[in-house]
């Protein structure tokens, strides 16, 4: 007897979609002076909106009027005031969080499911976090225990987040800076506005004084007249290694302070005395949460030779029961590739890695004819000298590799230009204390994977970027002596 | 150290052949992390199941129900009435299935059989000192043998687990096997035997694998997690352990186990989580009476009351179900 899940689509009714979407200055919506762009969904190609694209000139205008609001009222609103605020607006997240799952999901092809239950969620728990913060900034940076003084923020942040978690980076961003006292000029990805501009609607909501957040859209040129603004005296940036590496020429030698989150390649290391059937789960939470659209992702499995037959076996077992296909099917586990470029990319990379000699698998099923889709895979036989195991694919694809000792397990772990998070499976404390210390990524999991938490700090080594985001540490970012 | 999954069946067969080798294989089982297991079921379990797939899903429950009275207050009257229940859970539907089983202490087998008589309902007898299993061995065989002999369809044994929590996994092995040895009939009709882990005595996830792994190999035909008597009862992350038991069992030596859980599901809801975990973790083959009860005395009505609501568009009262 086989059990067919009937669809179960979660409502698109609650979403009020607008058929254009202007840029959120000043407190107010605005007309964008620059060529408006089509925000699609990536499951259907649907167009959802019209998105305004800010030009230098609204730039300027967005950082002056963050600049204002900064002089006039946020730097003279004490913390606690401030943290009223960002209490108001977590409570508002969650109030409308069935509202923000679905047009996440709609915007960004990610599975409701994950949405509901991961992102959304997250969000208010950032803003909460934060919000208790804003009255305790004298206890932020424990180097600094003793002095009489509060720490100042920077001023404006100029603040550029990508697309594969839209509400919950934009979070990362605006909670740590509104808790320090800073006013923030956001501009989220070209395809996934969405979000942040019900975010926008949420910050009148409650009645966020006038400039404080300021949400811009556009694409690279956009971006790029953010990061270069005179004005703007913080710049945080979560995206790829290449575009990091631009912003990081664009600041150097100005007076700007610069926080970058970029690209990984994480191993996620299972020794033969691991959970198995739960480092499986890891594996594929790993891999597959998100499309893989994650820069923590486990893409690189180091498995023990050891147990590498029955790993493989449960994992392509459990692939197999992978539902992949409506973003906001509740049964949904993978949804859609977020945009043409990013699946042409996965594609591309995926030929190379058969062309490359790797055995490529996925699990038999069946992909929607409109969209962007690319079935669950993984790659075995791939070794440290193959493109699949030093290039972040950013997609739902894994390259399995094996070790036999933990010094291997280490070295391979380790050697990559990232360095941005690993995980570690095995039964053994004192193992899982060794690894961490070993492993450079700035996030290492032990029997668990993609799990976050806004206590906890997260950023990278190497090629991954630098400051940290999340916990105390993630207000340093925000703060001057 | 052996691996389940890819072991050959004469591996299993060495597994038991000494006291030492048995707790060297129980312990050579991958361990079991508690957060990721948990996390699992929770994730199983926001599955969204609706129109057909409910339909299909509600029917299926209510066959694979041991519909169960274990009380010190039984009486015939009582067990006549619950068979009654069994064979025609809704007397205003015939469309409805009957159940799987009736759950009864030994006493009450010849009557519940009687009762039943040709209708397809089996007839299951705790045994073996129920629920506490704290007696000698021969009074659990003979507790045992009443019951196969008043004509019970299926044994639910409980383990001995003091003896397990002592580590003396042997002696539960041995057990069950004389246990098994009691349910065999000379006319080849042997009893089901269905042995009960009392998980919440165990506690750990561990402890739950190794009790698993440890019946299978003495010859369960059926894994139960609870007898009903003990809280916690069945939990989602408790059943979840023994069908990757049973899967892996099966993948190591060809032959299939059955999973009970029982105590505590108590809603339409529940049970529905319940099959979609079967479903995503021991595979279709196991969405059948024939390898996967639920025992439970209250659900029975949730699932008529859910049922009913499918086809007629509303809920009615508890006074429009029957008490069994």
């Amino acid at each position: 007897m086989a059990f067919e899940y009937a669809p179960a689509p979660e409502s698109r009714a609650i979403v009020d979609l607008k058929s254009s979407y202007g840029l959120f200055i000043g407190g107010d919506f605005v007309d964008g002076s620059g060529h408006a762009f089509k925000s699609v969904s990536p499951a259907t190609e649907e167009v959802l909106a019209e998105i305004a694209e800010a030009t230098a000139n609204d730039v300027d205008t967005a950082v002056a009027a963050a600049r204002r609001a900064y002089t006039r009222t946020w730097s003279k609103t004490s913390g606690a005031e401030r943290s009223k605020y960002l209490f108001r607006i977590a409570r508002i997240i969650q109030e409308r969080s069935r509202e923000l799952a679905v047009l996440e999901s709609l915007d960004n092809g990610k599975p409701i499911r994950e949405s509901r239950d991961v992102d959304i969620p997250l969000v208010a728990a950032y803003f909460f976090y934060y919000a208790g913060w804003a009255d305790k900034l004298e206890y932020a940076l424990p180097h600094r225990r003793g002095a009489t003084t509060t720490p100042r923020p920077l001023g404006v942040a100029g603040q550029i987040i990508p697309w594969n978690f839209p509400l919950l980076m934009l979070a990362w961003k605006i909670a740590p800076a509104l808790a320090a006292g800073n006013t923030v000029v956001l501009k989220p990805a070209e395809t996934t506005s969405l979000t942040a501009l019900l975010f926008a609607e949420i910050c009148q909501q409650a009645d966020l004084p006038a400039g404080v957040v300021n949400i811009i859209t556009g694409a690279g040129e956009t971006g790029r007249a953010l990061v270069g603004h005179p004005d703007v005296d913080k710049v945080a940036f979560t995206g790829s290694t290449e575009v990091g590496k631009a912003i990081g020429r664009t600041v150097a030698g100005t007076r700007k302070s610069v926080t970058l989150e970029l690209g990984g390649k994480a191993a996620n290391i299972v020794f033969d005395d691991a959970p198995i059937d739960q480092a499986v789960e890891g594996i594929v939470n790993g891999i597959f949460f998100n499309q893989g659209h994650v820069c923590c992702a486990g893409s690189r499995l180091l498995v023990q030779e050891s147990v590498y037959d029955d790993v493989l076996a449960r994992l392509k077992r459990r692939m197999a029961t992978l539902r992949v296909g409506d973003p906001l099917d509740k049964n949904t586990d993978v949804g859609a590739i977020n945009s043409s470029e990013q699946l042409a990319r996965i594609r591309e990379l995926s030929a190379v890695g058969e062309a490359e000699g790797a055995e490529r698998w996925s699990p038999p099923c069946e992909l929607p004819d409109r969209g962007f889709w690319f079935a669950p895979t993984i790659f075995t036989g791939v070794s440290q000298a193959h493109r699949i195991a030093r290039e972040e694919i950013f997609g739902p694809v894994l390259s399995i590799l094996t070790f036999r000792t933990p010094a291997e397990a280490v070295e391979k772990a380790n050697n990559t230009p990232f360095g941005l998070s690993a995980g570690v499976w095995t039964d053994k404390g004192s193992r899982i204390l060794w690894m961490a210390n070993q492993l450079r990524a700035g996030v290492v999991w032990a029997n668990t994977f993609n799990r976050f938490d806004p206590t906890s700090p997260f950023g990278g080594y190497k090629e991954s970027g630098y400051g940290r985001e999340g916990g105390r540490h993630g207000l340093e970012a925000y703060l001057a002596e | 150290m052996v691996s389940p999954v890819l072991t050959s069946s004469d591996v299993l067969d060495g597994a038991a052949s000494s006291p030492a080798a048995l707790r060297r294989f129980l312990h050579g089982l991958p361990g079991v992390d508690q957060v990721g297991c948990e996390a699992r079921a929770a994730t199983l379990s926001t599955r969204s199941i609706k129109t057909t797939s409910k339909a299909w899903a509600l029917d299926l429950a209510v066959s694979m129900i041991d519909l169960t009275t274990l009380e010190g207050q039984d009486t015939i009257g009582k067990v006549r009435a619950l068979c009654a229940k069994a064979k025609r859970p809704d007397p205003e539907d015939p469309s409805c299935p009957r159940v799987a089983a009736i759950c009864v202490y030994p006493d009450m087998v010849a009557t519940a059989k009687a009762a039943l008589g040709s209708s397809g309902v089996h007839v299951a007898s705790v045994a073996t000192a129920f629920p506490s299993g704290r007696s000698t061995l021969d009074v659990k065989l003979q507790d045992t043998e009443d019951a196969v002999a008043a004509g019970a369809d299926e044994i639910d044994m409980v383990i001995d687990r003091g003896a397990f929590l002592s580590g003396d996994f042997s002696r539960v092995f041995d057990e069950i096997v004389a246990v098994k040895q009691v349910c065999r009939r000379s006319t080849g009709q042997d009893a089901h035997l269905k042995v009960i882990m009392e998980a919440g005595e165990l506690v750990t996830y561990d402890n739950v694998r190794r009790a698993s792994w440890l019946s299978m190999l003495a010859g369960a035909d059926f894994i139960k997690t609870s007898t009903g008597k003990v809280q916690p009862a069945a939990t989602m992350p408790v059943t979840l352990i023994m069908l990757e038991a049973v899967r892996d069992f099966r993948e190591a030596t060809g032959r299939m186990v059955g999973v009970k859980p029982a105590g505590g599901i108590s809603t339409s809801k529940d049970a529905i989580k319940y099959l979609v975990m079967v479903n995503e973790t021991a595979g279709d083959d196991w969405l059948d009476p024939e390898w996967f009860r639920f025992g439970a005395s209250r659900l029975l009505n949730d699932l008529l009351m859910q049922r009913t609501k499918m086809t007629t568009g509303r809920y009615s009262g508890p006074d429009y179900f029957t008490l069994d």
